[in-house]
């Protein structure tokens, strides 16, 4: 096997295809009745609130833990080719490495005090 | 003393970011054929490991939880597998019909992708041919794995935003900052492992653990990789997505039938996956316990026995799963996010720090010269690092200590030993220890009252 990641296509093809076998048998194996309250948006029982189109309005907090995510993510992705090759690199890639992660954490103290990372 | 030497080992550095599993004899069939093998102890290990939980939780409630499906309630997910699939598969007609049926299918397949790099245990004999029982490996093993994780946290979006209804929407939207938060910990507790092995590829990871478990070293690594493995999988305490007395059953409120199956499958494919992980780069893979692989000159790490140490591994993973949904309550979802970005993420840049300033002692980065204690030649810049973390880690505490007992000081509220019960214009019982202040016309008229009051 030369390329290590044709393996892992066979995998998502199996997993993959038994996904959507089931998903797409389900509407076969069971039974169909129509009944006008069951299509409605489920809510315990009460009338379903109205909709906005799109799906309303979300929390601006979600929007903003996203955001957070990007920065934070990419941080630690840059941290990886450092952490497999640091043995090789010497003194230089750990002086380096905490520059970079002071800068970060600059701007997690700023978003800390601008309470980004409260959430009420 | 094995912690010390490990930690303060001088040796040469040696590149080794590339996976030593060796699949130069591993015909293309034999992958398919190992991809279909993984496949099944997959599902069947997600059909037992819902009825253990089942059963356990309910010995911890005191009860026998299901035991009437065959022998000890065995066949109780298959019986309610096919239950699923003998139910009306409804889609409400708010839904975005497409993504609505495309959704579990993607979380579904991604669940199962990040397996493969799984090592199940090392090389065996095949159908003829020697191949390492694990389905492939690459030099970036664990990113992999981190980004298809990453991908499958889209299925509970889609699933949540398309099913055009309240609670799934709010559902999918708790599910998904839950899970990028709990990431960005997972991510950087792992780079300490990568510092510690040189290397993503996780046969490389498992090799390097012939002498000592990365969980002993990197400790704090591990407690906070459990931490988030838990957030990752939307799993008690950390349930916060599905919280059936606040958003029934979050995001796949509206699924029903085999797609809701599915997304209960993949959920305990993911709690697998995570585990697997835990295990692989924490618990030494598929190496045998330390007492027993010194056991006939390492019999017992070689061929299938691999298999046996780490489903073990995996199932002591499982139990730690439903052990916490048996004893802990659900968090507060404001507590969950503060405990993730205020205390998970710069604990874990701080170790990492501090891990790397170990490597560069250990590696020789900071000095050459050795002392020699208990007999051992150890570099003198590893043992400075580690009383310098030592140090700082008693500081820390110090402090953090300090500030506890001042917050509960600040908390404790001031009981006057006298209380007047009519001060705020209706009557207040006193709080113990504490007496009433008699008005002059009360206590003139009926002095048996403050008697009844004590």
């Amino acid at each position: 096997m030369t390329n290590p990641y044709v393996p892992l296509l066979f995998f998502l093809a199996i997993g993959g295809g038994f996904a959507i076998f089931s998903v797409a048998i389900a509407p076969l194996t069971g039974p169909k009745r129509y009944n006008r309250a069951k299509m409605d948006a489920y809510e315990c029982g009460i009338q379903p609130s109205p909709q906005a189109e799109g799906g309303g309005r979300v929390p601006i907090k979600y929007f903003l833990t996203a955001m957070l995510f990007i920065i934070f993510d990419v941080e630690s992705v840059f941290l990886y080719p450092f952490a497999v090759a640091f043995g090789g690199l010497g003194l230089f890639a750990l002086v380096e490495m905490v520059l970079f992660i002071l800068t970060v954490f600059v701007a997690y103290a700023y978003v800390w005090r601008r309470g980004g990372l409260d959430w009420d | 003393m094995t912690v010390l030497t490990a930690l303060a080992a001088a040796e040469p550095y040696v590149p080794r970011d590339n996976p030593i599993a060796d699949f130069s004899d591993t015909p293309w069939w034999l992958s398919l054929v190992k991809a279909l093998l993984i496949f099944v102890y997959l599902l069947l290990s997600t059909l037992l490991v819902i009825w253990f939980e089942r059963r356990v939780i309910g010995r911890m409630q005191q009860r026998p939880g299901p035991n009437r499906t065959g022998p000890f309630g065995l066949l109780q997910t298959l019986a309610d597998g096919v239950k699923l699939a003998l139910k009306e598969d409804l889609t409400p007609k708010n839904a975005d019909k497409v993504v609505f049926i495309l959704a579990p299918a993607f979380f579904g397949a991604m669940a199962f992708v990040s397996f493969g790099i799984i090592p199940l245990g090392p090389e065996v004999s095949l159908f003829g041919h020697r191949t390492p029982l694990q389905l492939t490996d690459v030099p970036v093993s664990v990113l992999l794995m981190l980004a298809v994780a990453g991908v499958g946290a889209y299925g509970v979006v889609l699933a949540g935003w398309s099913s055009g209804s309240t609670y799934p929407l709010l559902g999918g939207l708790r599910s998904s900052a839950q899970i990028v938060s709990y990431e960005i910990a997972m991510g950087l507790s792992l780079v300490a492992v990568f510092l510690y092995s040189g290397s993503m590829s996780t046969s490389q990871i498992v090799a390097n653990q012939r002498d000592i478990w990365h969980i002993i070293p990197l400790v704090v690594s591990f407690v906070i990789y459990v931490i988030t493995m838990v957030g990752e999988t939307n799993r008690l305490p950390f349930d916060l997505a599905e919280g059936e007395g606040e958003l029934t059953g979050g995001f796949h409120t509206e699924y029903s039938s085999l797609k809701f199956a599915m997304f209960f499958l993949a959920e305990y494919v993911n709690m697998f996956t995570v585990a697997a992980l835990a295990t692989t780069v924490f618990l030494g893979g598929w190496q045998a316990p330390p007492g027993i692989a010194a056991i006939n000159d390492g019999m017992f790490n070689e061929g299938w026995w691999g298999l046996l140490w780490f489903t073990i591994k995996l199932w002591m993973f499982m139990f730690f799963f439903v052990w916490l949904r048996g004893a802990l309550p659900r968090t507060r979802y404001d507590q969950f996010m503060h405990f993730g970005w205020k205390f998970l993420i710069p604990v874990t840049i701080v170790w990492v720090v501090a891990i790397a300033f170990l490597q560069a002692a250990n590696n020789g980065f900071l000095g050459d010269r050795a002392v020699n204690i208990f007999g051992a030649e150890r570099r003198l810049a590893s043992l400075i690092v580690i009383g310098v973390l030592a140090l700082l880690v008693l500081a820390a505490t110090w402090i953090w200590e300090g500030r506890q007992v001042k917050r509960a000081e600040a908390r404790a509220v001031v009981v006057p030993p006298e209380i007047d019960p009519f001060a705020g214009g209706y009557p207040v019982p006193p709080l113990p220890g504490q007496r009433l202040r008699e008005s002059a016309g009360e206590s003139q008229a009926d002095s048996s009252k403050a008697v009844i009051h004590g």
